[in-house]
């Protein structure tokens, strides 16, 4: 048993889930910025981007040294290019959840708007995502990622629903388009986040199961599988 | 050109031990083939099968089919007949330390009675080129001997030793054991190459080494085949749970 390079392995995965926690955070916030319409909260997302960013730098190092010197194979060479990938996107995660709060402060500066949109809900669904996405990875779990891939076309949709109906409003009373425009920016914003959270999920698959199911490959049919031979 | 080689149940002997239970393999022609396992699984056992040196031990035999293209190397071939198309390359480089160098390369061949000087010059100039060994020993072939050579040029000079008597096989029995990193570096970019000419079934503890080299690899333990598959299936993502706990350190 190489056991430093076991104790490596685990102070990478708790390091990602520390930065999978800041990252979550930082999209919750910046959601209940934009339905409480909080400066603070908005503050405190930009304040914390620059903790994500180090932990960011501080993964890709380990996982690079780790590279460099244990040469892992098998499930440990797929985790860690699982990780160094999750790692990216809970970055871009934070850079999303960034965006929402500059809109939100934006918007803060303009008159409250009667939108018909409710981007709770869509900041609840992806919110879900994110926080599923990284249990799939502590738990090592295929199936639950498997859960979030299905997720992202109910996201899809309400981006959709969004986009009509703001637009509508925005031809129907074009003194509120400034707002529209913010609250289909941050349904874009929330949109993308939940495509990195699909990513995170594809990355665990890979990793749990060896199968690439990126880009409408059938994740269900490698999540089916036969299992592994056991002696 | 190299051979395909087809191994049916081989089992192996020492005395009333047995090394190896009902193997079974298909190594393709001009490609290189990797036995990795821990010590003692049997895979040193399992290519000294293939070249009948198992049974120069006292009490050690064989039982099974091994086909090395058209050879049935256990029925009706004889040793010495298999071992002219089966070349071996051991862990420790072992040139014939009174010889010269040229003559280390051509000993093979006038053991077999080959004496055209012309031709032998050809075949001792062609081997050392094989094995990229040329260069560096030209201006004294004759005047240096074996054992004057590096550890990585003495294992060059066995390679272009085994090279000279024109095998369409050549096994390696951990061949980068006892050289250093830029030593071990060349004998696997020439492995790459001979692979065009040779059909390449080499054993090695190193398990990077089994990933650069190699298309194929076999995973041995308590003298079975465990799992056999495309290299990069053995390294990324193996069948079997046994293969992923030594492929990954957890155990050997």
């Amino acid at each position: 048993m190489r056991t430093r390079f076991q104790q490596e392995m685990e102070n990478l995965r708790e390091k990602l889930l520390r930065m999978g926690g800041l990252a979550e955070l930082a999209v919750d916030r910046a959601c209940q910025a934009y339905t409480e319409r909080d400066l603070t909260r908005c503050q405190l997302v930009l304040e914390n981007e620059s903790l994500i960013n180090a932990a960011e730098r501080e993964i890709d190092e380990l996982a690079f040294d780790i590279l460099a010197t244990q040469q892992p194979a098998a499930t440990d060479l797929r985790f860690i290019l699982a990780v160094t990938k999750i790692n990216a996107d809970l970055e871009r995660v934070g850079d999303q959840a960034v965006n929402i709060a500059e809109r939100v402060m934006d918007m803060i500066e303009l008159p409250a708007a009667e939108l018909p949109v409710d981007i709770a809900r869509m900041a609840t669904a992806v919110s879900a995502m994110v926080r599923r996405a990284l249990e799939s990875f502590v738990e090592g779990k295929a199936e639950l990622a498997q859960a979030v891939l299905e997720m992202d076309h109910v996201v899809d949709r309400m981006r959709d629903e969004a986009f009509i109906v703001l637009v509508r409003k925005m031809n129907e009373e074009p003194q509120v388009t400034q707002q529209a425009l913010d609250a289909l920016l941050v349904a874009r914003n929330l949109e993308r986040v939940a495509d990195h959270a699909t990513n995170i999920s594809e990355d665990v698959i890979f990793w749990v199961l060896g199968a690439d199911v990126r880009h409408h490959a059938q994740a269900a049919s490698a999540a089916q599988r036969p299992e592994r031979q056991e002696p | 050109m190299g051979v395909g080689i087809t191994v049916e149940r081989l089992n192996a002997f020492y005395g009333k031990t047995q090394a190896l239970f009902d193997v079974n393999i298909t190594v393709q022609a001009n490609h290189a083939t990797a036995l990795i396992g821990p010590s003692g699984c049997g895979k040193s056992t399992f290519i000294r099968c293939l070249n009948r040196m198992h049974e120069t031990i006292p009490e050690a035999r064989v039982e099974g089919k091994v086909v090395i293209g058209d050879l049935s190397v256990y029925n009706g071939t004889s040793a010495t007949q298999l071992r002219r198309r089966v070349g071996m390359v051991f862990q420790k480089p072992n040139p014939f330390p009174t010889m010269s160098i040229y003559d280390n390369v051509a000993a093979g061949l006038k053991l077999n009675g080959f004496r055209n000087r012309k031709q032998l010059d050809e075949v001792v100039h062609k081997s050392l080129h094989s094995s990229a060994l040329w260069d560096e020993v030209k201006d004294h072939l004759h005047k240096k001997s074996g054992a004057s050579l590096s550890g990585g040029q003495q294992q060059r000079l066995c390679i272009a030793r085994a090279l000279a008597v024109q095998p369409e096989v050549l096994l390696m029995d951990e061949p980068c054991s006892a050289l250093d990193p830029i030593s071990t570096g060349k004998i696997e970019e020439l492995i790459f190459q001979l692979k065009e000419q040779y059909t390449i079934v080499i054993v090695t503890h190193n398990m990077q080494q089994a990933a650069r080299v190699a298309e194929f690899t076999g995973f041995f333990l308590l003298g079975k085949m465990i799992e056999f598959d495309k290299t990069e299936k053995i390294f990324t993502n193996p069948s079997d749970k046994r293969t992923e706990d030594y492929v990954t350190g957890r155990f050997g």
